[in-house]
């Protein structure tokens, strides 16, 4: 049963998405691994396209990936399971307990939790690039095309943040990556 | 406009107009919710950011759950995540159905490839954002970096365990050293 499963998955990345949208793709790349339901490559492009169209990032995977899956009805039951565990747990603490955040037990919990999650990210951040600069243990592959576009981009972000005080659009280097992939994989 | 429909018009204008994820709309809700509408106090807005870090889940859907909750009770709630979540869906779901033809292109293709590497970076470079927010703790630093090893490894030997039961370990070690060092009156909410 495809809707039950994209339902329980997208409620689990509901429930352990700390730290915004970059915290939840860590999540969702193991849900969807361990279902099968994308390829890395087309998860990887979804992200972009994510990033790149209006709205919460995880709303966006949400959809598309059970838009992918089971069309407009995988697509609802994704999105409203991803929302779902927030939406509950934010009526709860206005509504309810309003002190519960601040319980000094509570406040441990969420010490090891967002450390914790600043680590996965960071390690999905290193392994994504590894991966497309090396391949993976199993099939080691250098592509030294990546490695020139890798290297191109993290100048562009370093140079940007150094010259202009703020950090590139993550829309235009998006679109920067796809005219150095055209060219540079396209020759 | 009675405030159900208004609600829900003004927070899928909010979700139409902002790209780049939560963070990203939180000044754009701040502008409209609190200065020009003000449906919710800043000192509010505040409160809901911090609880928003503290709570999974999308960051704009806690901020509109909240104001719609403040507005009009659950209904209220329901109308503004609603509102928040339509404009995402609807055009996610269209390009979701001609994604797969586009990707047949011999250009999209390799543009694509590249757009895979600016993923990765964005990720680094959300995790390098992050680092540097984190409250400098000796106890919050050591969990970023043996989370971040034994993910590295994870990955590395396909191992089978997911970062959700990794979250849970860490979760369940800070909590036994908050008990074990017996700092019942350790102050809450460090960093902040």
């Amino acid at each position: 049963m495809i809707c039950l499963d994209l339902f329980l998955g997208f409620l689990k990345v509901g429930c352990f998405a700390f730290g915004g949208a970059y915290g939840a793709i860590p999540l969702i790349r193991d849900v969807v691994m361990s279902y099968g339901w994308l390829s890395e490559d087309m998860l990887t492009y979804m992200i972009a396209v994510s990033e790149s169209t209006p709205g919460p990032i995880m709303v966006n995977l949400a959809t598309y990936i059970g838009s992918s899956q089971a069309g407009f009805a995988g697509a609802a039951v994704a999105t409203l399971a991803v929302v779902l565990p927030s939406f509950l747990i934010i009526l709860l603490v206005t509504a309810l307990l309003k002190t519960a955040l601040k319980n000094k037990y509570v406040q441990a919990v969420l010490r090891g939790l967002k450390p914790c999650v600043i680590g996965i990210v960071l390690a999905t951040g290193i392994d994504m690039i590894l991966g497309n600069c090396f391949g993976s243990v199993s099939a080691i592959r250098f592509d030294g095309q990546a490695v020139v576009v890798t290297l191109l981009l993290a100048a562009m972000m370093l140079g940007y943040k150094r010259f202009a005080k703020k950090k590139l659009s993550p829309i235009l280097l998006i679109l920067l990556s796809a005219a150095a992939g055209a060219v540079l994989y396209g020759l | 406009m009675s405030i159900l429909p208004d609600l829900f018009l003004t927070f899928a204008k909010i979700g139409l107009f902002t790209f780049g994820g939560g963070y990203a709309m939180l000044a754009i809700i701040e502008n409209i919710c609190v200065e020009r509408r003000k449906w919710i106090t800043h000192d509010e807005m505040m409160n809901i950011t911090v609880i928003a870090e503290s709570t999974p889940g999308p960051i704009a859907i806690n901020c509109a759950t909240f104001t719609g909750y403040k507005k009009a009770g659950f209904i209220g709630a329901l109308a503004a995540t609603l509102g928040m979540i339509t404009p995402s869906f609807v055009i996610i779901f269209l390009i979701s159905r001609c994604l797969d033809n586009i990707l047949t292109w011999t250009v999209m293709a390799n543009a694509l490839k590249g757009v895979k590497i600016a993923v990765g970076l964005l990720i680094l470079d959300a995790a390098f954002t992050m680092i540097k927010k984190m409250p400098g703790k000796k106890l919050q630093r050591t969990t970023m970096v043996c989370s971040c090893i034994a993910m590295l490894l994870i990955h590395l030997f396909a191992w089978n365990f997911s970062s959700i039961s990794l979250m849970l370990a860490a979760a369940a070690v800070s909590l036994m050293i908050f008990i074990v060092s017996g700092a019942p009156d350790l102050k809450g909410g460090a960093g902040k």
